[in-house]
């Protein structure tokens, strides 16, 4: 079989695969196969991916440190209650409203911090996710600290597999791309990328943005889930929760990221009971992996083409 | 006027709060250019040890005091050791996200181990008695606290400017390899750094149980990051940059405390920190030196 | 013609004056030298001409145009392309793909469509991919195009440099120190490498380097930089026996 043939071949499989998948959960979750139980770590774990993927193109790819990811993610979620509780709106402009929000907001927020040296960068985040957090707590038409609650249940199964398959697309495809090269040149060296002609400021801010908005979406289908949103659910622990998943997985890698995101979330159902213990593990895991293995589970290897074939014994 | 005097002198003594804490940050990362996220959390530690010694042993506040600076400068000693000594060659992000992971760890470790409630100072550790000077309330724990910093500060500047180790301090932050060429042994300097801030922070936790009466674990946040803020304000690794940002938050803090919305107490921290950051993030009293290309 | 005229260019760091009044010219095609001795300030001005360090005086003139001001990527765009004193290579990716981001700023397709994968994206990645192989065939690296940059060995690497550069299609090529750290076998290929490039690539290089042997055989002309300042200029037979480049190196004769 010749090349573009073997290609064609190959994407059919994994559109197979996906519709699927698809599929096979729908048909649980319409059947009640798969329990409430199932179903609320299902969403859970979608929305961790999307979160993981888009923290892992800021911090990953480009190689910057952003510790305020939560913070788009409140940003996501209240744009999108707001469209959609207070101003009637359907749900998809709901989404689509909390991605623009929240890739404006890392626009905003990242034109003026990208310039930070790394370290200076990360505190420089963390502090605007907590004004972001501290914002919202005292913005009365969203009801301060009590949040807003009753949202209707528009999150399901179809929205969030979508989700999730845009996300990691858009990354992968990004990240495959020259411009995806300029991304990571930006981590490699980033004097060296600036003097072989690449801009980078400009991808830093493209990489924040792309992941901000990510994160806004990953908001915006949180609360259309769990009917309250307040801004104490989106503070610093939260993209601390996220740090973990991106450290485990692998700086680099979005395979690496998506596993560790399905890991976290197995992990945190399992110690719901404990949730000290769960803080306890999740801080070992970021010391344990940072001195003993820092490039993570995946290093910045991915699931890829080529690991199938050398797995599979591939043809050459 | 009054009110404003007032007012500065209960910012004083949360200054000389900031100050001590300031001055653990400062000094890590001018010798390893590490924000060392967990200082807030040994504070916290030293809060508790203090506590402890009161309540069990049944000690005064200054033996309290000293038992928590020996018990944190070893802690302090402890984790740059295990946790951020292994990553001495690595990039600073790395060292930063395992100091957020050695944060958490104090925090639940100590809810794990002791509850997450919080504890109250006995009164009879420190009876407070408040003294009427010049129309001013001023009470003997403000005395305490912002004495003990003063002089903590003082021997500080001491140890800094007339000891070998003070030498060996100020060498090693300003070239690590030309010090180990000197015959300075940088691991054990950076020990003995980690060791100083890590009590001076301590006794701020114990100052802060005194002046607030009650501790809980996870108290090292909120002071952790307003020093933090104290510390790049002052110019991070900059050591009498920190004493002057940490007096310049506890007066800024208390200003809008007491006249503004106490809301955005915790905001202003944030605040002035985005500020610094964008204007000068050098801080006061630094000077830019560039990367060698 | 022209290609690149530096006028009382001054750089000081803190009360250190690293470069002063620094004046040189250069024409198209032209192989000039940089050298003096350690310290002297060399590789300061490399990094004021590529836009790393901002002057505190003095014009950068390249095909007309100031260079003080622009950031380096822009200038780099603009045709001055370089390498480093200590290799600075994307270490954790391919010799390929250290290659193809030099080939960046002629990307033929946008953002969307690389996420998109439109029919412009499938061009446009072949083109990039058919322009950086061509590029490490000139430096016979391409049988290691896969390999990780930090595992080739030393030689490979500052190939691998060079070729990167060259990949930006520059009008000016700036090469800082390209034998350090090479044997007299691996320097006499290098100096045959750079004349080649010079040839082939039709641009002119600007050098900085310690290695007599090659600065006398390739370059067609000389500046000498002592304390940030020009102290000789002219043909390499006339620097060779200059009495203040011999003073400079070597220190003053003892009667």
């Amino acid at each position: 079989m010749d090349k573009v043939k073997q290609n064609w071949v190959r994407f059919l499989l994994e559109i197979a695969l996906l519709v699927g998948l698809f599929t096979l959960i729908q048909y649980g979750i319409t059947t009640r196969i798969l329990n409430q139980y199932f179903q609320i770590n299902l969403t859970s774990m979608c929305i961790n991916i999307i979160l993981a993927v888009s923290l892992n193109l800021i911090n990953g790819f480009t190689g910057q440190l952003s510790l305020g990811h939560a913070g788009f993610m409140a940003v996501g979620a209240y744009t999108a209650v707001v469209l959609t509780t207070k101003l009637d709106y359907p749900f998809v402009v709901g989404l689509a409203g909390a991605c623009m929000a929240a890739g404006t907001a890392g626009f905003v927020i990242g034109v003026p911090t990208l310039r930070l040296r790394g370290d200076y960068l990360a505190i420089a985040t963390l502090a605007l996710g907590e004004i972001i957090r501290v914002t919202l707590q005292n913005i009365d038409y969203v009801n301060g600290p009590a949040g807003i609650s009753g949202i209707h249940k528009l999150t399901n199964w179809p929205w969030l597999f979508s989700a999730v398959v845009l996300t990691v697309l858009v990354v992968v495809n990004l990240v495959n791309s020259s411009y995806g090269r300029a991304i990571i040149s930006v981590r490699e060296d980033e004097i060296a990328a600036e003097l072989m002609g690449i801009n980078t400021t400009k991808y830093k801010v493209v990489a924040f943005v792309i992941g901000a908005a990510f994160a806004g979406l990953a908001g915006a289908l949180y609360g259309h889930y769990f009917y309250i949103i307040k801004p104490e659910t989106f503070n610093f622990m939260k993209s601390f929760d996220i740090l973990v998943m991106v450290v485990l997985g692998g700086l680099g890698s979005t395979t690496g990221a998506i596993i560790a995101a399905v890991f976290i979330t197995v992990l945190t159902a399992v110690l719901q009971s404990f949730p000290e213990i769960r803080m306890i593990l999740y801080a070992l895991i970021l010391i344990v992996v940072m001195i003993y293995r820092p490039q993570g589970l995946m290093g910045n290897k991915e699931f890829s083409r080529q690991t199938l074939n050398r797995i599979w014994g591939g043809r050459k | 006027m009054l009110e404003l005097i007032q007012q500065l002198v209960n910012g004083l003594s949360l200054g000389a709060i900031y100050a001590l804490i300031a001055l653990g940050y400062t000094m890590v990362y001018g010798i390893i250019k590490l924000i060392n996220f967990a200082h807030g959390d040994v504070m916290m530690v030293g809060a508790f040890v203090g506590f402890f010694t009161v309540t069990i042993l049944g000690t005064n506040i200054f033996v309290a005091m000293l038992a928590a600076m020996l018990v944190c400068a070893i802690l302090g000693i402890i984790i740059d050791r295990v946790a951020y000594r292994p990553l001495r060659n690595s990039s600073r992000i790395a060292s930063l996200i395992t100091a957020i992971g050695v944060s958490f760890l104090l925090e639940y470790l100590t809810i794990f181990l002791i509850g997450p409630n919080q504890k109250v100072f006995p009164e009879a550790a420190f009876t407070v008695k408040a003294y009427h000077v010049a129309g001013l309330s001023i009470l003997n724990k403000d005395v305490f606290v912002f004495v003990s910093a003063v002089a903590l500060m003082l021997i500080l500047q001491y140890i800094i400017k007339y000891t070998k180790t003070g030498k060996a301090m100020r060498a090693v932050s300003l070239d690590m390899e030309a010090a180990v060429l000197m015959g300075i042994s940088v691991d054990k300097t950076i020990s003995i750094t980690f060791a100083i801030g890590s009590a001076l922070a301590a006794a701020a936790g114990v100052m802060v149980g005194v002046y607030y009466n009650t501790i809980n674990p996870l108290m090292g946040i909120i002071p952790g990051l307003k020093a933090f803020v104290a510390a790049v304000l002052g110019g991070i690794g900059i050591i009498p940059g920190a004493m002057v940002g940490g007096f310049v938050m506890g007066l800024l803090e208390t200003m809008v405390s007491g006249y503004g919305n106490s809301l955005y107490r915790d905001a202003v921290a944030f605040g002035v920190l985005i500020l610094i950051l964008l204007i000068k993030p050098t801080g006061l009293f630094g000077r830019d030196t560039g990367e060698k290309v | 013609m022209i290609l690149l005229d530096i006028s009382k260019l001054s750089k000081s760091f803190g009360g250190l004056s690293a470069v002063l009044n620094f004046n040189i010219h250069m024409d198209e095609h032209e192989l000039v030298g940089l050298i003096g001795p350690n310290g002297a300030g060399k590789t300061t001005v490399f990094n004021l001409i590529t836009g790393v360090y901002k002057p505190d005086q003095g014009q950068i003139m390249f095909q007309g145009q100031n260079l003080v001001g622009m950031s380096p990527h822009n200038i780099c765009v603009r045709g001055v392309a370089r390498t480093f004193q200590n290799i600075r290579l994307f270490n954790d990716l391919s010799v390929l793909d250290n290659v193809k981001i030099a080939c960046h700023k002629q990307v033929r397709y946008g953002l969307l469509g690389a996420i998109l994968r439109t029919p412009a994206f499938f061009k446009g990645e072949a083109e990039i991919e058919a322009e950086a192989l061509k590029f490490l065939q000139v430096f016979k690296l391409e049988n290691k195009k896969d390999e990780l940059a930090k595992n080739l060995p030393y030689g490979e690497q500052r190939r691998l440099e060079i070729s990167r550069a060259l990949a930006t299609h520059p009008t000016l090529l700036i090469l800082d120190e390209p034998a350090a750290g090479m044997n007299p076998n691996e320097t006499k290929e290098l100096m045959q490498l750079i004349e080649m490039v010079r040839k082939e690539f039709n641009l002119a290089i600007l050098l900085i380097e310690h290695d007599m042997s090659l600065v006398m055989g390739v370059c067609e002309r000389i500046y000498v930089l002592d304390y940030g300042q020009i102290i000789a200029e002219g043909l390499p037979e006339e620097i060779r026996n200059n009495k203040q480049v011999i003073e400079a190196y070597l220190g003053e004769e003892v009667d």
